[in-house]
């Protein structure tokens, strides 16, 4: 440079000889240049850059977020689905072992039912058998008495004698009745 | 320009080329003729299309990156296209690191600039590539040598000049050779070839539609039917070279902003070479 400017100096016309007016306005002029792209220009480029590539990378990991957490959610179902139909199966056996011990229970309980009414039924025919042969033991020997003194004409009113002979004759049937019922 | 005295009228008959000097608009404002100093001062076109350029260049630059939306729209993505392919295809690329976005101004700045000027060149009316005039190529390309030495000085401190000018896994007795090759390569061809290029591409490619441009006028004004007719072979001819030219300008804007970024990172890397 230093040579052209020589040269230019003592030829005048070398094509290589610069306008120096030109030099400088082309350094004031890279100068104001460079001056706003440092001040505006870079730093609106770099900060869109900056906000685009934040912005890209934020969707992603939202988007990544937003898939573990549906991932999450969908195992929980899962889990719970799996839960409920155990605790389904278990309410399930629950009820059957229940029933049937219901059904076991109710069964007992019907035949003790069906045994006590048939065991009182006993005591009570029991009861009202005596309480019959009781009544008929008195009756049979009033009747018999009234009878055979009828047939016999005569009065059995000696009530020792009579009630002896009635005595007698109710055991003697009642051993032929107990003889028949054994038979 | 100081005028020098062309062989304007030297032939009664033939074609006078063009000269550089016709390249060179007259001032506009010639304020410093009277003063007669050795540099012509002057106001002409060339400076006039270098503001011009800062001007466009920051107003586009402005209005894309004003508004800084998240989805760009037409303006600003053609900005922010512009900006990343500067700042990632030759500042990320070329010195690659973390710290490529502090010297990402420089380039934009020369990138665009450059681009536009020469751009200017293939635009009717204007017509002039501003870096086919000398002074601005040497200005823009001693920027970046003051840069690329400044940074490898305050990175490296002076131990730089060594690291630059000895190459290392050489043999002693080989280093009287290849530390003066060394020396001329990187401190002295370097900046030269790479103001020299641009400048001589733009000021080539600008003569010759200059010239093609003043064949044609000749050819036209000679009342020769023949000459004439040849005239549309010419036509065509420059109508290709400015072609040629477009690309040559777009192509020369990139080499000369990616010979800065391989300056740039052979002076932070010095150590590495």
């Amino acid at each position: 440079m230093l040579n052209a400017a020589i040269m230019a100096a003592e030829e005048g016309s070398s094509p290589l000889a610069p306008n120096w007016w030109e030099f400088l306005v082309t350094l004031v002029g890279f100068a104001v240049l460079m001056f706003i792209v440092i001040k505006f220009v870079m730093p609106a480029f770099e900060k869109t850059f900056a906000e685009r590539t934040a912005a890209i990378e934020g969707g992603i990991a939202k988007a990544e977020a937003a898939q573990a957490e549906a991932n999450a959610a969908l195992n929980e179902y899962k889990q719970q689905l799996v839960d409920a139909r155990t605790e389904a199966n278990r309410i399930r056996e629950e009820a059957r072992a229940e029933g049937a011990q219901i059904l076991a229970d109710l069964k007992e309980k019907a035949a003790a039912e069906s045994a006590r009414i048939s065991e009182q039924a006993h005591v009570q025919i029991e009861a009202e058998r005596q309480a019959a042969v009781v009544s008929l033991r008195a009756e049979v020997g009033t009747l018999a008495t009234d009878l055979a003194s009828r047939i016999v004409g005569e009065s059995l009113a000696d009530d020792a004698r009579s009630s002896r002979v009635v005595d007698r004759f109710l055991a003697d049937l009642e051993t032929s009745s107990s003889a028949g019922a054994a038979k | 320009m100081i005028a020098l005295a062309l062989p304007a009228a030297t032939t009664e008959e033939g074609f006078v080329a063009p000269t550089i000097e016709d390249t060179h608009y007259r001032d506009i404002l010639p304020w410093g003729d009277a003063y007669g100093v050795w540099f012509d001062p002057g106001f002409g076109k060339q400076m006039l299309m270098v503001i011009l350029s800062v001007v466009l260049i920051a107003t586009f630059f402005l209005v894309a990156s004003r508004r800084g939306q998240l989805v760009p729209g037409k303006m600003q993505f053609l900005g922010e296209s512009a900006y990343g392919f500067v700042r990632n295809s030759i500042g990320k690329d070329i010195i690659g690191g973390r710290d490529f976005l502090k010297y990402v101004p420089w380039l934009f700045t020369a990138f665009f600039f450059v681009l536009v000027n020469n751009i200017f060149g293939a635009i009717p009316f204007l017509q002039l590539p501003s870096f086919s005039h000398p002074g601005s190529a040497y200005a823009i390309a001693a920027i970046f040598y003051l840069l690329w030495v400044g940074i490898g000085i305050k990175k490296h401190g002076l131990r730089y000049f060594k690291l630059a000018v000895v190459p290392s896994g050489v043999p002693w007795y080989i280093l009287p050779i290849v530390v003066p090759i060394e020396i001329i390569s990187n401190f002295i061809v370097r900046p030269v070839t790479h103001s020299l290029r641009l400048f001589a591409t733009m000021l080539a490619g600008h003569l010759i539609v200059t010239l093609a441009g003043s064949a044609i006028e000749y050819m036209v004004s000679t009342g020769n039917i023949l000459l004439q007719g040849t005239s549309v072979l010419v036509l065509a001819g420059a109508v290709a070279m400015y072609m040629l030219e477009a690309l040559i300008m777009v192509l020369q804007a990139y080499v000369f902003t990616l010979l800065a970024a391989i300056y740039i990172e052979g002076a932070l890397h010095a150590d590495a070479h």
